[in-house]
């Protein structure tokens, strides 16, 4: 086990992907994620028995396209950035989903569209869950609502990457990067070697050449292409979907939220109950794959929704639901959050 | 019998998809015969850009990056980082780098990144038909300027081996051609000049090939070696532009 500290969202996230083997950063600084590559631009002039690697980019751009060429050499590496930053890394999200590279990509949510604030928001899921990118692509996407979660799925994001040879994407908000909680910081994990992952670029010696190609050759060849890439996502749909569900057996409201609005509603639920009202909660974590599953042969209950955005979530639990009239809607935008007072008030709604 | 010439041995067998006359296929040879003079073929990753040498992953018997439009020093910066001891050479034509990825090799060159570029100008688009780059000359036609460049439109062409030999992160920068046996055999020393700084360690490395597209040009091949020789060399001169190598630490 590793040691028990009081550690901010952003630097206990670091200090985890550094223990998961991840020496490599690259990253354009963007609040509120750049703790992150502060952190790592510290860890390396600090920890120099460590060789981490931390090279600002002069753009997301760049950034996301120095990760797509520093996985592919068998090496784990990382960027961290908000939503504007992340529709500048789409492209490359394309890109290396289709090249197969295992690439991990920390959002930070702030509230958009444009500019936008730089308070917490959930409006970035639609970007993250549906591949902002061109083509036919999934992120896989998974979404912590606590620090400890943030760091142990950290550590798992390196290796669902590299099982699946396929960018994932760390979905957190502005009120996990910032907060401060107690956190168990995961141990150091063994590594494997470069030369071990998938197709990695190692020089050709002793093996055949490897290549990281994205190059269409005609329509037979690109539709294969394709099918290949399907096959990868359904392969991750049927073995990766996480959530969690509490409360369902006698509930007659069932909370969804996922994130930092998660951890406020389970206050909500809890208040809920003390008043005699019977309300579960299914939050999901990975949100693509989406826990569809966890919501099948559901009848008789209510479903209400609760996100900092203005109904993005919402679509895929309408699309899993046995009747989709069962399903509420209640959205917070600009930047704040609701208070569970604010959330029981919707809840009582319902009732 | 004794033998003269052999294809290099980093070739596969596979055919290019240059037009007759172009540049492409010279250099793409030149860089062949220096991957097996220099041993690169299992030490070494090529980073291949979108345009004309887009397929060239197939030409070469070796581990082959092929990146996004503009994008290749950003990603042969995340591969040079992630293993320093691999050989880096980062591609790319005039679209790709002067248009698309400006700021990739800007900055590449800015942070002295330890690879060697070839910049292959052509001064237009070749793979996408003719378009203009901002490397095509004041005057000369192409599909999306059809009555010539204008600089009230379109500004100026860039000399891209001198903006790079301003950058103090860049160890050497020549431009070179391929109109004659003597400018090929001249452009293969400044190829294998910027290898072997790379190899030393040393900064970013650079060379600039003006490059004939008959196609594109819409001119017969022995003409667009005259063009390169008589009208591109007027706005983009050959010779070396820097070259710190030579100089104290």
């Amino acid at each position: 086990m590793g040691e028990k500290v009081f550690m901010q969202g952003n630097q206990a996230m670091a200090e985890s992907a550094i223990r998961a083997g991840c020496k490599l950063f690259f990253g354009y600084p963007i609040t509120p994620s750049s703790e992150v590559p502060e952190y790592y631009a510290k860890a390396m002039k600090d920890r120099p028995e460590e060789n981490i690697m931390f090279v600002q980019a002069e753009t997301e751009v760049a950034a996301f396209n120095m990760v797509a060429g520093a996985v592919s050499t068998g090496h784990r590496a990382m960027t961290a950035t908000a939503g504007p930053g992340f529709d500048l890394g789409q492209e490359a999200m394309s890109f290396m989903s289709a090249a197969d590279l295992p690439a991990v990509v920390v959002e930070v949510q702030r509230p958009g569209p444009g500019d936008g604030e730089i308070l917490a928001a959930q409006g970035d899921y639609f970007s993250a869950v549906k591949g902002g990118g061109h083509g036919d692509y999934n992120n896989l996407v998974l979404a912590p609502y606590s620090v400890q979660e943030m760091c142990e799925l950290m550590q798992e994001s390196f290796e669902l990457a590299e099982k699946y040879c396929n960018p994932v994407v760390l979905l957190t908000d502005a009120t996990l990067a910032k907060m401060r909680e107690s956190v168990v910081i995961p141990d150091y994990k063994e590594l494997p070697k470069p030369e071990d992952i998938t197709n990695s670029l190692t020089g050709k010696k002793g093996r055949e050449a490897h290549k990281v190609a994205t190059c269409g050759d005609g329509a037979v060849q690109w539709e294969e292409f394709n099918l290949r890439l399907q096959a990868k996502y359904k392969r991750i749909a049927e073995n990766e979907v996480r959530y969690e569900a509490k409360n369902m057996d006698d509930a007659d409201i069932i909370l969804v939220a996922y994130g930092s609005m998660a951890r406020v509603c389970e206050s909500a639920m809890k208040m809920a109950r003390e008043e005699g009202i019977k309300v579960g909660m299914i939050r999901p974590i990975s949100l693509w794959p989406f826990p569809d599953v966890a919501f099948e042969g559901i009848t008789g209950k209510k479903f209400l929704v609760v996100e900092l955005s203005a109904g993005q979530m919402v679509q895929d639990v309408k699309l899993a639901v046995e009747n989709k009239r069962d399903v509420t809607f209640f959205g917070k935008l600009g930047g704040t959050t609701p208070s569970p007072k604010v959330v029981l008030e919707q809840i009582k709604k319902l009732v | 019998m004794k033998t003269i010439y052999e294809k290099p041995q980093v070739f596969t067998d596979a055919i290019t998809t240059y037009c007759g006359g172009c540049g492409h296929g010279i250099v793409g040879k030149l860089i062949a015969e220096l991957i097996d003079e220099l041993k690169l073929q299992e030490n070494g990753i090529l980073v291949w850009p979108i345009g004309c040498s887009c397929l060239s992953d197939r030409y070469y018997d070796m581990d082959n990056f092929m990146a996004l439009h503009g994008r290749a020093p950003a990603s042969a910066t995340g591969i040079k980082r992630a293993d320093p001891s691999k050989f880096v050479l980062c591609y790319q034509g005039d679209g790709d780098m002067v248009s698309e990825g400006m700021a990739e090799i800007m900055h590449a060159a800015i942070r002295s990144e330890k690879f060697s570029v070839i910049f292959i100008n052509n001064a237009i688009y070749g793979m996408t038909g003719g378009q203009m780059a901002p490397t095509t000359m004041l005057g000369q036609v192409a599909s999306t300027a059809p009555y010539g460049r204008e600089t009230l439109n379109s500004g100026y062409p860039v000399q891209m081996a001198e903006l790079m030999a301003t950058m103090p992160g860049v160890v050497y920068s020549e431009r070179v051609t391929v109109t004659s046996p003597a400018n090929v055999a001249k452009c293969k020393k400044a190829l294998k000049k910027a290898f072997e700084l790379q190899l030393e360690g040393k900064g970013l490395s650079f060379v600039e090939v003006l490059s004939p597209c008959p196609t594109g040009w819409k001119m017969a091949a022995t003409k667009s070696l005259d063009y390169i020789d008589e009208v591109l060399t007027q706005v983009y001169p050959l010779g070396v532009k820097k070259d710190a190598s030579k100089e104290e630490n």
